[in-house]
């Protein structure tokens, strides 16, 4: 499925495993497998793992990959469903420093949100992908530069630009 | 009041800009529906039954008077010359066309206006007590917090795809008038015994089909901490937020069902780890609470002889004066109710000269500056004592000068089954039946305090589970019939009506009201208003005569 990320349209290098199959050089593991696989992981770069997490995942659970993992992709099982836009979040504050990928059917208009909340890419259905082209996205991602929040990747907060103009 | 700077202003051109072209998406097929349909939403954008509605934003209430004549005006150009206020402090239109609505998005932009989230699963307007910043018993000037509240929830990207939708009401005083128990997060302005301000926090109160009140989720917030904490609720909230069942969604039902203590425990934990700077600098803050400082007051006497002769010498507006007229915090000064509830009227609606009026009063005597109320009102929140006289002539000239403020005439409908998609039964005709069965205002005077509230359905957007007496229309086997609660109350002493038994018909309803009416004039003691006496007598004593004569 396509990838694309704040640059545009992007290769994948991570090879999605199935459960138990042998590991690729950059496997995209489900969180189930990845527990399962115990001392298999061991001897292996971290950062040539990545995690496939679900939407509603304990969080416990994620904490034991955190600032190892390269990669960690949450599934959005619809656009409408932000579950994930919290969990993304809450990854990047407890140190995920490694890509977060959205992945599952999110349009293009909720680029700036993924964005706000951590996510580098998105890995989205051909059918979508071809019914907003890239030119959607790259309109989305200008919309980014204008927000209230503090403290948002990629983007200077409407409170520190005043004080900015104010100076 | 806030006013908006280029930045704010360059804000929502950007939104306007965007759903101009999320609109042509949807038109070009980029865009499915499903997809669309939430765009729109947090755009203010509502399929109704005959046409789209949109619902255009007044933050916490509160608008100057070129906005009123803009809304006048967009009431004219796109809509059919009336507007309808709503019970979240907004205003909407029944009748714009699909094509027509960015082209109003920009209209309301050049006031310094929008639409957006005003509907969808996203935090929607923070609304307020009407007299805020005027009202002599508040502790601080509420619409701070708001505006705060506004630009922290105005497309966060955390919080814009939730479970459903998200409403947060705040207070300055103790005397709620803003609702805060039944709404998602109620926030309260207190000091604590150490003379600090801060908020008390309520969570998990909602009207709909499962009422519920609030649950106090942290007795005192110190006030910096404010946006933090309400990021670990929502958090907590969108993590576990059921998507299975829309009507199993809001934040009450998960308050409900894991406990307020299992919720308190995880919001405090989440509110403890939270990494990374939420709030605004204090800079910001500072500049935020300047625009509602105390605006220049005429140097006034307490009391005014003109007004108390004007009293004396004209009972109507004597009438008005002692209803719609209430106490500001500087002398010589009051606020005054615009009663949008004129009898025979639909609760809320305001004709474009209605709405230009309401501005030019504004301009002229209230320091520019209007305020829409909860019960579907509007408030002129600075009027020198003086004016009152000529204020009111100036509203009776437009029939805005019902004298029945808190009456049983004043009463909150739903658009039910007039406008509505889901309605099943009428809710404005009854209201007018009703305003019409009690039209006499020494009658009404008489009756004292009392909110009727009426809903064309269990959605219950007309908020009768906290109306003194509650209506509740029903399809029953494709007759309407009319439910009636008892004993239902927003306030401080917020509870959730209880339901007398069977219901009435179109026909019997308005007969039922009056017959529980006459129970308590029956039956009251001195100076007790018609919940006190069903407080005191129980449902008992007004059940006996509604169901003596079936
Ligand atoms: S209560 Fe029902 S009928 Fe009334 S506006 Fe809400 S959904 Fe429509």
């Amino acid at each position: 499925m396509p990838l694309r990320d704040g640059t545009g349209p992007i290769p994948d290098d991570w090879t999605k495993v199935e459960p138990g199959a042998p590991l690729a050089a950059r496997s995209l593991l489900g969180l189930a497998d990845a527990e399962a696989r115990g001392a298999e992981l061991g001897g292996i770069d971290p950062r040539s793992l990545g995690l496939r997490v679900a939407n509603d995942a304990e969080r416990a659970r994620l904490l034991p990959w955190l600032r190892k993992v390269g990669l960690i992709a949450l599934a959005f099982p619809s656009f409408a469903d932000g579950r994930a836009f919290s969990l993304g979040r809450w990854l990047r504050e407890r140190g995920h420093e490694g890509r977060l990928r959205a992945e599952g059917p999110v349009i293009a208009d909720q680029w700036p949100h993924l964005r706000g909340c951590g996510f580098d890419e998105v890995e989205i259905p051909e059918a979508l992908a071809a019914r907003q082209p890239e030119a959607q996205w790259k309109a989305a991602e200008a919309r980014i530069a204008l927000g209230y929040q503090v403290g948002r990747p990629g983007r200077q907060a409407i409170s520190a630009a005043r004080r900015e103009a104010r100076r | 009041m806030y006013r908006y700077d280029e930045f704010d202003a360059a804000f929502v051109k950007a939104r306007a800009g965007e759903f101009r072209d999320q609109v042509a998406r949807r038109l070009s097929g980029a865009l499915t529906e499903d997809e669309f349909k939430p765009l729109r939403l947090m755009n203010g954008l509502y399929l109704q039954l005959h046409a789209y509605m949109l619902r255009v934003a007044i933050p916490y209430g509160v608008l100057n008077g070129a906005q009123m004549r803009k809304l006048a005006e967009i009431s004219e150009t796109y809509d059919r010359g009336y507007g309808h206020f709503t019970t979240r402090q907004n205003i909407q239109f029944n009748w714009p066309k699909l094509k027509d609505a960015p082209a109003i998005l920009d209209e309301l932009a050049s006031v310094g206006m929008h639409a957006i989230q005003t509907s969808g699963n996203c935090i929607r307007n923070t609304t307020t007590d009407p007299f805020a910043g005027v009202a002599p018993d508040e502790i601080e000037d509420p619409r701070a917090t708001c505006e705060l509240i506004r630009q922290w929830s105005s497309l966060h990207p955390e919080f814009t795809f939730l479970g459903r939708k998200f409403k947060i009401a705040v207070t300055g005083a103790e005397a709620d008038r803003a609702a805060i128990r039944v709404h998602d997060i109620g926030i309260q302005i207190v000091r604590s015994e150490a003379g600090e301000t801060g908020y008390r926090i309520f969570v998990g109160g909602g009207l709909g089909r499962t009422p519920m009140i609030g649950k106090v989720v942290r007795e005192f917030l110190p006030k910096p901490d404010l946006l933090r904490y309400l990021e670990a609720c929502l958090r907590i909230y969108n993590l576990h937020g059921r998507r299975d069942n829309k009507y199993k969604a809001r934040i009450k039902i998960l308050v409900h069902e894991i406990g307020i203590e299992a919720y308190r425990d995880e919001v405090e934990a989440e509110f403890a780890s939270l990494a990374g700077t939420i709030s605004p600098d204090a800079e910001e803050e500072a500049r935020i609470a300047a625009y509602f400082a105390s605006p220049e007051y005429a140097a006034l006497a307490e009391a005014s002889a003109f007004y108390e002769r004007a009293k004396r010498e004209d009972p109507d507006f004597a009438a008005w004066a002692r209803r719609n007229v209430h106490p500001h915090r500087a002398p010589g000064y009051a606020a005054a109710t615009i009663s949008l509830k004129p009898i025979g009227g639909a609760p809320g609606d305001a004709t474009a000269e209605q709405m230009r009026a309401m501005a030019e009063i504004a301009e002229r005597h209230s320091l520019d500056e209007l305020r829409v109320t909860h019960e579907q009102n509007v408030v002129l929140p600075h009027l020198k004592l003086d004016d009152l006289p000529i204020v009111w002539r100036k509203l009776k000239a437009q029939g805005l000068d019902a004298p029945n403020r808190g009456l049983v005439t004043d009463i909150i409908a739903c658009p039910g089954l007039d406008y509505c998609a889901l309605a099943t039964a009428r809710s404005i005709p009854v209201a007018q039946r009703i305003a019409e069965r009690f039209a006499d205002p020494t009658l009404q005077e008489r009756i004292g305090p009392l909110s009727i509230k009426i809903s064309g359905c269990i959605n219950a957007c007309g908020h009768h589970h906290i109306a003194h007496i509650g209506v509740l229309g029903l399809d029953k086997a494709g007759v309407e019939s009319y439910q009636l609660t008892l004993g239902g109350d927003a306030t401080e002493t917020a509870a959730i009506g209880e339901r007398t038994g069977p219901g009435f018909s179109y026909e019997d309803v308005v007969d039922a009201i009056e017959t529980l009416i006459g129970a308590y004039l029956d039956r009251r003691e001195p100076g007790e208003t018609f919940l006190q006496c069903y407080r005191r007598l129980g449902m008992e004593a007004f059940k006996e005569p509604l169901y003596a004569a079936a």
